[in-house]
């Protein structure tokens, strides 16, 4: 399938020399092509400029108005720093639970037939579809310290979740829950199984199959679902701020601080932190983009 | 005895696959399962191999009970229509999964690995990856991947059937060679006959979920079982309430006393070598293929009468309700080349 699409372009045949009427009319088709080509380009192009381009490019400018002080200020603030490793702790762990289970899930959505398949498949989308805010409240409701259902069974044992790093990293991993398993299902789908039973009549067991030939074959969906998925839990906000409570150097992580620091004038340290968050997803994302096309090419 | 197949049951939801089937195939042979696609000789093969399992009945390897084991432990060689090549992996490590699976010692794979490719002929592509080889080497591929564990059996489900015309008869005649000089237990899978009776030393003939025959090509071919059979392996026509071969019928342009029908011209087409001649035998049509040479011996003309009667020693069987007409239409094929004699 991947080879049929890549080569397609090549094939594409020339349209016939020699014969008289569709030369004639050809240049005149391919002008116009030409000029809605670019006609869509530019208009996608301007669009993508003033929506997204632009505004962020601007917090990459507001950050280096004065050289690197600002980034120095915001580096020297504690509050900022412990925001920002918060932050990476919490977004690792939720991609790692993120990692593990989504492909638990995809194998499971794929590969087994199973009562109830279609109403799990609909689950997955929910957080997508569902306000992070809601989320937050949700858990509130059910692990809360106070009057939670789970809640007061595990503060008495010593589990604190609310307002605290637990909380925050279930709050981020429901948020990206669907990003690693949607990337993964169709790439899953379409290699199909055969490789598998190949590989097992060849005397592999089912955790020899997994390693040698299911995860090199979704490797490059599961990269991207990673990557999705730390840029989604970077950014968390709403749901986070719900459950974390939002104490500055407790359970406040980089989004939150620089929200806080904006309402409390100091811009230019929301501006740093902005662009920190803004450049970490941007790199993930271009390295990707970077190194995955030249492997697709060598399948 | 090799495979040993006792009363297998195979339903999928309320569609019979397989019907009580017992089999035995012998060691070292090549064996062909030919049927009708959706007749059961995928699932059947399938079961052999472990990759699906029976509702019922049990399968012997080699003596050792195989009817609970998981696919890797039966040591079988399963070749996949679709190559099934590891995408991700060369060539010589495609060849080479079974023998690392096994923690065999590097050098041994690794000569193991020259032998198989020099014997599939793919030796210069060791370091490819199969995206760039052809489907005919792809399969080849398959093939030594699958040797390469040195199988008890090695069964292949519709090996050519994803390749063109000319590559698949390669691979047949090359199958057959290989076949000679490995000797493993060979099964295949195949809805051609021709392939069939071409490659195999031993035909199973399925059909819906039951074994029709089991012999040698020529015996299915001179002693068809019933009316199925027959009309599977080749061309029949209708005639008396019996089938029988085209090419086994005699035509003779006035009454040689012993004819069985009388029929009129309908159609002559003229196809390389042959010619197939339609008659209309009060109301039935009738197909007879006779040589080029002998429809001009005959002056064949559209309109014009025949006496027909089988040859001497032409295979006839009863024809029964089960077959349907389609069955008989195998030499209407209208080919693009064929042309009207005598034009």
């Amino acid at each position: 399938m991947a080879d049929v699409l890549a080569t397609r372009p090549d094939r594409q045949p020339a349209l016939p020399v020699g014969i008289a009427a569709p030369r004639r009319r050809r240049p005149r088709r391919r002008a116009r092509s030409v000029l809605l080509t670019w006609l869509f380009r530019l208009i996608v192009v301007t669009y993508l400029f003033f929506l997204v381009a632009w505004p962020v490019s601007l917090v990459a400018q507001k950050t280096f108005e004065d050289g690197f002080s600002a980034l120095d200020t915001a580096l020297s603030d504690p509050s900022i720093t412990f925001a920002l490793k918060l932050t990476v702790i919490v977004a690792l762990q939720a991609v790692l639970i993120n990692l593990v289970f989504g492909v638990g899930i995809s194998l499971l959505l794929v590969r087994y037939e199973f009562r109830g398949k279609r109403l799990l498949s609909a689950l997955i989308d929910l957080p997508l579809s569902v306000s992070p805010v809601v989320v937050g409240l949700a858990l509130v409701l059910v692990y809360g310290g106070r009057d939670g259902w789970f809640g007061p069974a595990l503060q008495d044992a010593g589990f604190q979740v609310i307002f605290a790093t637990p909380g925050i990293v279930m709050a981020t991993t429901f948020v990206s829950l669907p990003l690693v398993i949607r990337e993964v299902v169709p790439v899953l789908t379409e290699i199909g199984t055969e490789q598998e039973q190949a590989a097992r009549s060849l005397g592999a067991n089912a955790a020899q199959t997994f390693r040698r030939i299911t995860l090199p074959g979704i490797k490059w969906a599961v990269v991207y679902g990673v990557v999705l998925s730390l840029a989604r839990s970077l950014g968390e906000f709403g749901a986070a701020k719900i459950v974390s409570g939002n104490f500055e150097g407790q359970t406040q992580t980089a989004t939150m601080a620089v929200e806080q620091k904006y309402q409390d004038f100091q811009q230019a340290s929301a501006y740093a932190t902005a662009f920190l968050l803004a450049a970490v997803s941007v790199a993930c994302i271009v390295v990707v983009s970077i190194i995955r096309p030249k492997q697709e090419r060598k399948r | 005895m090799s495979i040993e197949v006792r009363n297998i049951d195979k339903r999928f939801g309320d569609f019979i696959a397989l019907d009580d089937v017992s089999l035995t195939i012998p060691s070292g042979q090549l064996t062909a399962l030919l049927g009708p696609s959706g007749g059961g000789k995928s699932t059947l093969l399938r079961i052999i191999a472990g990759l699906e399992s029976a509702d019922t009945g049990t399968i012997q390897i080699e003596g050792r009970d195989a009817t609970d084991l998981p696919p890797q432990k039966r040591n079988v060689g399963f070749v996949f229509q679709h190559y099934a090549a590891f995408k991700h992996l060369t060539v010589a490590r495609n060849v080479a999964f079974g023998l690392e699976i096994r923690k065999r010692p590097k050098p041994e794979i690794r000569a193991k690995v020259v032998e198989l490719l020099e014997l599939v002929h793919l030796d210069q592509f060791a370091d490819r990856l199969p995206s760039q080889l052809s489907g005919g080497q792809r399969q080849r591929m398959a093939l030594a991947r699958a040797l390469a564990i040195e199988p008890t059996v090695l069964l292949l489900d519709e090996p050519f059937g994803a390749l063109d015309a000319k590559v698949r008869k390669e691979l047949r005649d090359w199958l057959r060679r290989l076949h000679d000089e490995v000797h493993v237990t060979t099964v295949f899978v195949t809805h051609d006959q021709e392939e069939a009776l071409e490659v195999a030393d031993e035909i199973v003939v399925i059909n819906e979920g039951r074994i029709e025959q089991v012999g040698s090509p020529d015996e299915l071919y001179d002693q068809p079982a019933n009316d199925f059979v027959m009309s599977f392996l080749g061309p029949v026509t209708r005639l008396d309430g019996n089938l029988v071969r085209p090419h086994d019928l005699f035509l003779a342009t006035s009454d040689p006393g012993d004819a069985s029908a009388v029929g009129t011209v309908t159609r002559l087409v003229r196809v390389g070598f042959e010619v197939r001649v339609e008659l209309d035998v009060a109301g039935q049509s009738v197909q007879a293929v006779v040589t080029r040479a002998e429809a001009r011996n005959l002056d064949l003309r559209e309109g014009g009468t025949l006496w027909i009667r089988p040859v001497a020693g032409a295979v006839i069987v009863e024809a029964t309700e089960r077959l349907a007409v389609g069955d008989l239409d195998g030499i209407d094929g209208d080919g693009a080349d064929a042309v009207p004699v005598g034009r």
